[in-house]
Order: C-alpha cells, then structure tokens, then sequence
C-alpha cells in the first residue's frame, strides 16, 4: 500500500501539504510505509485488531442488543503533532483549565463574574450541570476540574478550536494507552528514531493526582475508582484504570458510609477510603442529596463528602461548566480571571436564547450544526449539511420549543488524516481529545485520543455513531 | 479484599473449572466409542444425568443421543451448566475483577470466550469432537497455569484457589458416578474386559490413567474408586481436592488448621475427617452411587458455607 492514489482533496490533511507531498514531520513514517512489502500494512493492521479483540478492550453499544461489545475500531496510520503546535495547544490547554476551575470555585462562592456583568446569572442557573446543594464547598486545594478531556478541532485554514471542555468524567484515556500499546507491538520498527513522546506513566500521573486531593491530614490515602458496574460502556477503562494505579473498582454496593467515614465492605471487615476517582455522574452519587432512586451511588456519602472527609474527582458541580452555553463564555472567562487573551480559540457559537441568534440559526440551518447544551457522546445533534429537510424541521420545532437548550456552530471543514479503507487510503475527518490532570499543579498528557469519522463524509467522530480512533503522536 | 471480588474470582474460577470437566464428562464417551466400536449402542444418557439436568433436557430435547447430549452440554445457552454457559459466566466474573486478575489471565480467559463462541465452533465441534473438547481442557490449564504464574499468592488468589478445588471435589464425583449409569450389556460383563474399558475412559478423562498405574497397576474397580476418592496426592482426587481448598481457606483466615472459626471451616475440616478414615469398603458397602450423592450434598453444603462466611456481609 502506498500514497500514490491519495487525495486530500481540498481539505487540511494532517499528514500531507498537497497531493504526493507529506508534511516534513510525517515524511519519516510516510517514506516507512511505502517502503513495507505490499501486504504487510494490512497483516499488521489485521494482527492488531485481532490482539485488541483477544484482549477484550471492547465498548458496550447502548440502544444495541443489551449488552453488545465491540472492539473500538482502530486504525493503523496514526495522527502527527509537531512539537512547536504541541507547546501551543498544550499552553492553551493549562490556561483553559485553571480559567475554568477558577471560574466552578466563583461559581458556588462569590459568583464575582455574574456581579461584574461577564455572565448572565440566568445562564448559571439554568445549565443541567449546576448542584446548588454544592454552593459554599470547597474541595481540597480549591480543584474542582481533576481530570479533563478537551475536544480540539481543526478547520479547513489550520486553526485549531475548542469544542467542547468535558469536564465530568471524560473517557476514552484507556484506549489513548492500549493504542500505543498495541502500535509498539505491532509496528515496533516505525517508532525507531522519531521521538514520540511517551504516554506510559498517565496511570501514575492520575494516581498522583488523586493522592495530592486527599483530605487534609490524610498522608497515605486510600484511593478507589467508582464505577457503574459492568453494564456500563465505559466499564473497561473503569477497570483498566484502577489495575493500572493499583487501587480497588469499587461499585456502590461495596461501599458504606460508617462512623462519618466512607468506608468499603472487604472480606475482613470495613476499610476507609479517602479518595474516590467517581466515574457515576452528579445525579447518581447519594439518593440523599441528589436522585432519591439511585442505586450507583452511596447514601451519606455526600455529607462526608462536604465535611471534607473524603474527597470526590471531580467535584460535584463541576458539571456547571460544561453546558455548551456555558461554553460560549470561556474566551471571556479567561480575560476576566486571568487578565490574558484566550490562545486556543473557541469555535464561534450562537446561543438560541438570544432572539438575534435564535433567529439567524432558524433562517440558516441547511448550513450550521446544532448541539443540544446539555447533551455528549453525539446525542441531540444536527448536521444542518447532511441532514434531510424532515430533520432540520424537526429540529426547528424543538429549538423553537426550548431556545436555551440548544446552540449552533458553523459547520467545520475538519481535518483529515490518511485512513486503511480496504486495500487502499482515504482521508477521514478527525478530532483531538487531550486529557489534562489537576492536582497540585497542571499536567497534559502529550498525545490524547484521536477519534476519527470512518464514513466517509462523516464529521461524526462519536464510538457510539460508527467512529474509530488512532494513535496520537506527539513529536518530541 | 472487597466481598464482591472475592465473590467474582471464586465463581470465575469455579465456572472455569465446571467447564472443564463437562468436557472432560464427553471425554468418557468420546474415548469408549473409540476403544469399543463394536460394543453396541454408545450411552448418552448418562451424560446429562450426572450434571442434574435431566429433567431439563427431556423437556426440551427429542431424546439422549449423541448429537442432542453434545449440543446440550456444549452449546446450549439454555442449560446453566454447558460449556458455553459456564466460560460465559466466568467471563461475565472476570470482566468484573479485570483490576484484580492480571492481564494474561484475562485474556487467557477471553480466548476460551471467543472460541466457544466462534461461529465455527459447533462446525468444528461435530467434525472433530476430540480436538474441540481437548481444546478447551487445554485452555483451561493455560488459565490457571497463568493464574500461577502471574498473580500474587494472596488473598483473591486463594480464593480462586478454593474456587477451583470446591468445584473439582464435585466434579470428580460426578465423573466417577458416569460409570454408575453406564449400562453394560449383561451382568456377566462385570469384572470383563468391557467393565474395564469403561473404567479405563473413566480414568482416562480425568487424566489419571497414567498416574492410577503407577500405584495400583492393573485395572481394578476397588482400587480406581479408592484412587479417585481417597488419593492424597493426585490433583482431581476428592479428598486432594478438599485438602487444597481447605489449604487456601485456612490461609485466608489464619486459623490453624484442625481448629475452626467459622462454619466453612467447620463443615470443611468435619468432612475432610470423615474421608480420612473411610475405607474404599465401606463405600462399596454403602454403595458407590449413594455415597457419591452424599458426598455431594456435603461438598454443596460446604460451598454455602463458603458463600456465608466471606460474601455475604449484612449491608
């Protein structure tokens, strides 16, 4: 296999400048690969999905047959970032991430931005993601944001935008390590000589994280991972994380609270745990505090929880931030907390509570996407290009019906990077997921999750919508 | 460790280990119609009456031969106790203790996972039913050899452990109470060369053959039953199999043995005890078949027991 019949036909190709012409960082490995024996890219290519299939990285499909596991379709031809646009997105990234969390830690203290006229107080308080019950706590260290999973986009002219912050328990980390994994086994000899930077030691970075966010006076914390159990799709990384840093997967049943502490049930009797990395949403975490019917969660966790004798990652509330009209206002979020100019810009967005706005999505859906706020994972979404017209007026109706639960984005011409179609290359449309640490300072892991469109045309990159991922590498 | 995940490996291993031994149950039979092909009609009722599930089968099925037999106690999602129910189950508990179990043994467990269920599998089954049954005995002593092999000893190894030898001691009786239901063609066969070649099968699916003539030599019924039962050495011997399992529940506990802090380990060391001074006579005088009945309402009491002590811990 090789490039010669490759198109990048108009679009920013990460791998190529032109047709027949790769980028100088991807020349090594595209020079790699036409130099293989015809044949060898697909055995290989088969080998690995054959090893992550034999290693069960599988997703559960909701809406499938219950309980359906497929592989996370992988692709070969990894995604290139050179150094220099690294050390941009990775500054954006970190300037983001503390804008943020200073901006959840204002939210339920003194709400300084709403005071100043930023942000609409109305905003605050409509977004799915805001816990009032959480207003006046402050978790260790003031973090409120542990772990974050950016999505990045990249246009047709190279910019590259912010399209969404996923601050609640972002997934997808898992497959960024067995990817990398499976490539060194599979493809041991591409990596020699090119500097890809490590991803190995995330599962430490992680574990140190939670360990620097453990309640005050606690020097050895006992840290466990929450999980929703095995029905849940993202279970494997659940697992796979806890095995990587050591510490139990613990499902709300395993846990109780006792003596004012939270405590887990082993075969010797209670234990107390210290730091719970909670991979259950907000609503699901004690019935006492939040849904009374919840059976994920731990009843009176919440109240050890706000006596500070456990700490939660993330912090309930964190979800305030990532309503998508929320979104909207991070660019000023960072001029007003930080005093500095955004470095990663946010892909311009209309907010359907604003009649203008309101008004100009409805005359112009044919061209733009809109996104339920409070909706991830794909759901709730209309791409106004490739919609039929049944669909753009059904969803006239519902934004018309609720304006402040929708919002609408130019529709992006996103990159693309060279991917095995058979016995040949097409480009596919990607996205870019880093994954950033907040403990006692910052970390972004150099690489993240690349998630690609497998059909063609699609800008749907969602594993739950026919999307596939590829390595990230960054170059050091 | 937590409850749960003492509870999940235990079982993992016990479904691994009950699915061994279904195959290992075929392998009699597989073996007998290769050793006397002459020898009249091949028996597969027997099968499925030793696994408890008879009643299930007549229900469903049009009547015990080969064909049906395999494919209920193989493929048969339906019955709680096939092949593919049990690897099923044992990766459902696997897949739940992942952070626990290392990643070989995992994917070793997987691997049998997908191969039962491969679309091939029932194709590949009929047409070669010794490689398919071998395969999967096989990959169940590559489990547990990677289990050794990766995991420390300690407590949820112990438990799989004890798992896999609770699971054993039942199944070994099973296999042994096969040859009670094994008809032969007339009453004058007992003690004749085809009383042999099915007490042969018998030892041979439970890989004893070999190690059985090392210590008694020839073919014996008294000594193949005192073999199987009574041995102390020989890995799927019932009273090995409790003495292991007992090994492992002691350790977790930290009570000496011959003393007991709980029921498991009451009901565990009794029984142990009894088998210590029972003589292989005093199993034929009670009868082959209702002591195996017994001994297994013992061994399942001694499962609940199990089951009380370390999992179920009131909320």
């Amino acid at each position: 296999m090789d490039f010669d019949g490759y198109r990048c036909d108009g679009f920013y190709d990460e791998m190529f400048l032109t047709d027949g012409e790769p980028r100088p960082e991807a020349r090594a490995l595209v020079d790699r690969i036409r130099g293989m024996a015809p044949g060898e890219l697909i055995r290989r290519h088969e080998d690995a999905e054959r090893a992550l299939l034999r290693a069960g990285i599988t997703f559960t499909v909701y809406g499938d047959d219950a309980g359906t596991e497929r592989i996370f379709p992988f692709d070969i031809i990894p995604r290139i970032v050179p150094a220099p646009e690294w050390d941009r997105i990775e500054r954006g990234l970190r300037q983001r991430i503390t804008a943020l969390n200073l901006f959840i830690d204002d939210v339920y203290h003194e709400q300084r931005i709403v005071r100043d006229g930023v942000i609409p107080a109305d905003v605050i308080y409509s977004s799915q993601g805001f816990r009032p019950q959480c207003v006046g706590l402050s978790p260790p260290r003031n973090v409120w944001c542990h772990v974050t999973g950016t999505d990045l986009v990249r246009d047709g002219d190279g910019t590259v935008y912010v399209l969404e912050d996923n601050l609640r328990c972002p997934s997808g980390v898992s497959y960024v390590l067995e990817n990398r994994a499976v490539m060194m086994q599979t493809f041991p000899r591409v990596f020699e000589g090119l500097q890809v930077q490590s991803v190995a030691d995330y599962p430490s970075r992680l574990l140190r994280t939670l360990e620097d966010v453990a309640p005050e006076g606690i020097t050895r914390p006992s840290v466990a991972v929450l999980t929703p159990g095995p029905g849940n799709s993202a279970y494997f990384e659940h697992s796979f994380l806890a095995r990587q840093m050591g510490v139990e997967l613990v499902e709300g049943q395993d846990l109780v609270v006792s003596g004012g502490r939270l405590q887990m049930r082993t075969t010797k009797g209670l234990e107390q745990v210290d730091v719970v990395y909670r991979r259950i949403d907000d609503d699901f975490l004690d019935p006492e505090w939040f849904r009374p019917e919840s059976l994920l969660g731990v009843r009176g966790l919440m109240d050890v929880y706000s006596r500070g004798h456990v700490t939660l990652v993330n912090a309930p509330g964190t979800g305030v931030a990532d309503d998508k009209v929320v979104y909207a206002y991070v660019p000023e979020m960072i001029r007003f907390y930080l005093s500095e100019e955004p470095i990663l810009p946010n892909v311009p967005t209309y907010l359907c509570w604003r009649p203008d706005d309101l008004r100009y999505v409805l005359d112009h859906l044919d061209q733009l996407v809109v996104k339920a706020a409070n909706e991830s994972g794909g759901y709730g979404m209309l791409v106004g290009p490739h919609a039929t017209v049944a669909e753009r007026q059904d969803f006239a109706v519902r934004i018309a019906a609720k304006p402040r639960n929708y919002i609408a984005q130019p529709t992006l011409a996103l990159s693309r990077v060279p991917t095995r179609i058979g016995d040949h290359f097409e480009g596919r449309h990607v996205d870019l997921r880093p994954y950033i640490l907040y403990g006692r300072d910052i970390y972004v892991l150099p690489g993240g999750l690349t998630r690609v469109a497998l059909r063609q045309g699609s800008l749907v990159v969602n594993s739950s919508q026919g999307g596939g991922s590829k390595d990230t590498w960054v170059l050091g | 460790m937590l409850s749960r995940v003492a509870n999940s490996v235990y079982w993992m291993s016990r479904y691994i280990e009950r699915a061994e031994n279904v195959a290992r149950m075929v392998g009699v039979n597989l073996q007998l119609a290769i050793d006397m092909p002459r020898h009249g009609e091949e028996q597969w009722a027997p099968m499925v009456k030793v696994t408890g599930n008879d009643a299930d089968f007549e229900a469903r099925y049009p009547g015990p031969d080969r064909d049906p037999v395999l494919w209920f106690l193989t493929f048969d999602a339906q019955n709680p106790d096939s092949i593919l129910a049990c690897v099923t189950r044992a990766r459902e508990n696997a897949r739940t203790v992942r952070e626990i179990i290392s990643s070989e043994m995992w994917e070793e467990i997987n691997r049998l996972y997908l191969y039962v269920h491969a679309p091939e599998a029932p194709a590949e089954a009929a047409a070669s039913p010794f490689t398919f049954y071998q395969e999967v005995k096989r990959r169940s002593h590559l489990i547990e050899g990677t289990k050794n092999e990766t995991m420390p000893h300690s407590d949820a190894w112990h438990f799989s452990r004890m798992g896999r030898f609770l699971e054993r001691a039942d199944q070994s009786t099973r296999i042994l109470d096969v040859k009670y239901f094994l008809l032969l063609p007339s009453v004058d066969e007992v003690g004749r060369p085809l009383d042999d070649l099915q007490w042969s099968a018998v030892l041979r699916s439970i890989s004893a053959l070999e190690a059985y003539r090392k210590v008694y030599g020839q073919i014996l019924a008294r000594n193949i039953i005192e073999y199987l039962l009574f041995d102390r050495d020989f890995p799927r011997a019932v009273h090995r199999c409790l003495t292991a399992t007992q090994e492992s529940l002691h350790t977790l506990t930290g009570t000496p043995m011959r003393r007991f802090r709980n029921e498991s380990e009451r009901a565990l060391g009794r029984l142990v005890a009894d088998l210590d001074y029972t003589r292989v006579d005093d199993v034929l005088n009670e009868g082959l078949h209702e002591f195996l009945d017994r001994l297994q309402q013992r061994i399942n009491e001694v499962g609940d027991d199990v089951q009380k002590t370390f999992f179920s811990i009131p909320p």
